[in-house]
């Protein structure tokens, strides 16, 4: 096990260094670039000259990324050079990090909470009115792009019926005391109950559009174990030895189904991430998909490295857990 | 319903006084309408305590849905089952969902075929033996799993304590469908249906197993219906053997007598189809010719027909019935025949050592 961590690690070293070269001259290969986006309109040739050589873009690409480099090992990620001018690129992650991880806490927790029942279910009364109506709904979930999904919840339940916040992750000017960042945890450690409510009413609109794809996915592959798993000799052996409905659908159907289901929430991971960028733009939620958003509009490369890097990185160990989890309840895997 | 053998008149078995199980024109079909399939026709039979009787036939023949159907294991769509299945007084087919399943497992059991697939692969095998007695037997986990060590110990699975922590996939296949024993036996049923229990064991293990389940009845007094293709089987272990065909009943008889004097061709394949110690080598052995898929349906005579080395003209005509049969070849003999064997087919082969026993 612990062999096997190590070496995944590894593994993840190698890729993590693949990923900044890529990363690096991809990001340089973007049309624009940072002065002009910086500059603006009013940029002269001067300015442009001076602003460039600043910021050390005159080097030669490895020369640029062998900088970046020896900097990155030391956890010095650069200093952004976009709207979080001066600060240091690693901060706007740290900063940002909890309430993207919040989000997609509570995005997940809605996916699993609804997808796993709604999937047993719907496997249980294959082609009934509640099965045909969740694959149909499923499939609407999966193909509603996140962004226009995450309008459609803004428009009806924040301007037009006016029953959740539009956006943001509190309301501003309410009393909230911020130790980690999470700001739902916060005010239930500080018992602030007002501010509690209020994130959390913050959370629900870009936490449900979120929760779209992974709801489909883990509705969809939960529905396809359970009808697998149904048919199985071992399931018989549990009606033959004249157990309860609650025992053989603990025991015996969900155990043996819910592996596949756990594979797909560690991918789904990736997804999630991808969908923030989108969700926390439209409902202006301050995490790392935001910032990163806001970084390619302004060329902020040493922030756009840091995002994209932790990105990988959480994906990454996100993964490993998930291998991990299935040598737990999977007894025939051994790591 | 179509024309076939009414058993109304069926004789009751051997052993006299009240039969445990006794099933009477079970019938199960799959499908309706044009697509309609009857996989298991109006078969009877009984069972007395303690007694072993054997369902013997090819794949297809109906022996494994007729068990499924007295458990009431069959999938819930898609089938209808019809006739009764009496067990010690009781109409099983009439009981409610939950009181099938109070009986499942304490009252009846059932061993399958495959015992690695039978087998919960995420679950430790001494939850999978306990699960049995916490629900029949409203036993506390702790003692439940004490119980079940002495379980498996019973059926002769070294180290069992040991065992109970391990998972099915960590045990070989004979010592699985041990433990699958181990856990159909767990409640003392009055009846255990055995589905092929050895089917996918290796040679040495299945004498092993055939054994180990020979003892466990007899010492407990369960009736076991042994469903097999393997004569083999059935002459080490059954009182009373029938032989289906097409999802009938074509042949009933004690063992010895069915060994002794086969009647329906169908059973004379069958036993001819062994192979022999005795026999020179490089013969080549003598299976019964076709396949299932030959059939032609009861309504329109005998389904073996097309197979059949005895058929006669109104094999294919006249649907034959399920009748007794002579007196002096054994008692209580059924047969489905309209030209029976009059000899022995073995009895030609150059030795007969093995088949009467």
């Amino acid at each position: 096990m612990l062999r096997f961590i190590v070496r995944r690690l590894l593994q993840a070293l190698i890729a993590l260094f693949v990923l900044s070269v890529l990363l690096f001259a991809w990001l340089r290969s973007l049309p624009g670039g940072v002065v002009s986006a910086l500059l603006g309109e009013r940029g002269t040739p001067e300015s442009a000259a001076k602003l460039r050589a600043q910021l050390g873009l005159d080097d030669p690409i490895p020369v640029q990324y062998w900088r970046f480099l020896e900097r990155a090992v030391q956890g010095d990620f650069g200093v952004s050079n976009g709207v979080y001018r001066g600060q240091p690129a690693l901060d706007v992650f740290t900063q940002r990090f909890p309430a993207t991880i919040e989000l997609s806490f509570f995005a997940i927790l809605i996916a699993l909470t609804f997808a796993i029942p709604l999937g047993y279910f719907a496997a249980r009364r294959r082609g009934g009115v509640l099965d045909t109506g969740s694959v149909v709904f499923s499939l609407v979930g999966v193909a509603v792009p996140v962004f226009f999904l995450a309008y459609v919840l803004k428009y009806l339940f924040a301007v037009r019926w006016g029953l959740l916040p539009p956006s943001g992750r509190q309301t501003v000017g309410i009393n909230a005391t911020h130790i980690t960042n999470f700001y739902v945890l916060d005010a239930l450690m500080t018992r602030e109950w007002d501010a509690a409510w209020d994130a959390l009413k913050h959370l629900v609109l870009p936490a449900l559009a979120l929760s779209s794809i992974p709801f489909a996915v883990v509705f969809r592959i939960t529905r396809a174990a359970v009808i697998d798993v149904m048919d199985e000799d071992y399931v018989r052996t549990a009606r033959a030895k004249g157990l309860t409905a609650r025992t053989i659908r603990g025991r015996h159907i969900m155990r043996n189904a819910l592996i596949p289901v756990v594979t797909i929430v560690g991918l789904q991971i990736g997804a999630l991430l991808a969908g923030a960028v989108l969700t926390e733009k439209v409902f202006a939620f301050q995490g790392i998909g935001q910032a990163l958003a806001i970084g390619f509009e302004l060329r902020d490369y040493p922030v756009l490295q840091v995002l994209i890097m932790m990105a990988a990185l959480i994906y990454i160990v996100v993964n490993l857990l998930v291998d991990i989890a299935y040598a737990v309840i999977d007894p025939r895997v051994r790591l | 319903m179509t024309t076939q053998a009414s058993t109304t008149a069926y004789p009751s078995g051997a052993g006299g006084g009240e039969p445990l199980l006794s099933v009477r024109d079970l019938t199960v079909t799959f499908g309706r309408g044009g697509r309609a399939f009857t996989a298991v026709d109006h078969v009877s039979f009984d069972v007395q305590p303690g007694q072993t009787v054997g369902l013997v036939g090819e794949s297809g023949c109906g022996k494994s849905v007729t068990s499924l159907a007295i458990m009431q294991l069959l999938p819930s769509r898609g089938n209808t089952v019809s006739g009764t299945v009496s067990f010690a007084g009781e109409d099983l087919l009439s009981l409610s969902d939950a009181q099938m399943r109070d009986r499942r497992g304490r009252d009846l059991a059932m061993i399958f075929q495959d015992p690695l697939s039978s087998l919960n692969p995420v679950v430790p095998l001494g939850t999978q033996v306990a699960e049995v007695l916490q629900r029949h037997k409203g036993m506390k986990n702790a003692p439940a799993q004490k119980r079940a060590a002495e379980l498996l110990d019973k059926v002769g699975i070294p180290d069992p304590t040991r065992r109970l922590k391990e998972y099915p996939h960590q045990l070989s296949g004979g010592m699985r469908q041990r433990a699958l024993i181990a856990m159909a036996l767990a409640c003392e049923p009055r009846l255990l249906i055995a589905d092929e229990p050895t089917t996918a064991l290796d040679v040495t293990i299945q004498a092993q197993i055939l054994a180990l389940l020979k003892e466990l009845v007899q010492d407990s007094g369960t009736a076991l219906i042994m469903i097999t293709h393997d004569l083999g089987v059935v002459a080490g272990l059954c009182d009373e053997v029938n032989v289906l065909y097409g999802g009938r009943i074509v042949e009933r008889a004690g063992r010895h007598d069915l060994f002794a004097r086969p009647r329906h061709p169908y059973t004379g394949g069958l036993l001819a189809s062994i192979p022999r110690l005795t026999e020179e080598r490089g013969r080549r052995l003598t299976p019964v010719p076709g396949s299932v898929a030959d059939n032609i349906p009861w309504d329109h005579g005998c389904a073996f027909a097309p197979r059949c080395a005895s058929e006669i003209g109104v094999c294919r005509e006249r649907t034959p019935e399920l009748v007794p049969d002579r007196p002096e070849l054994g008692a209580d003999r059924l047969l489905r025949c309209h030209n029976p064997l009059e000899s022995n087919p073995l009895d030609d082969a150059p030795t007969t050592e093995e088949s009467g026993a």
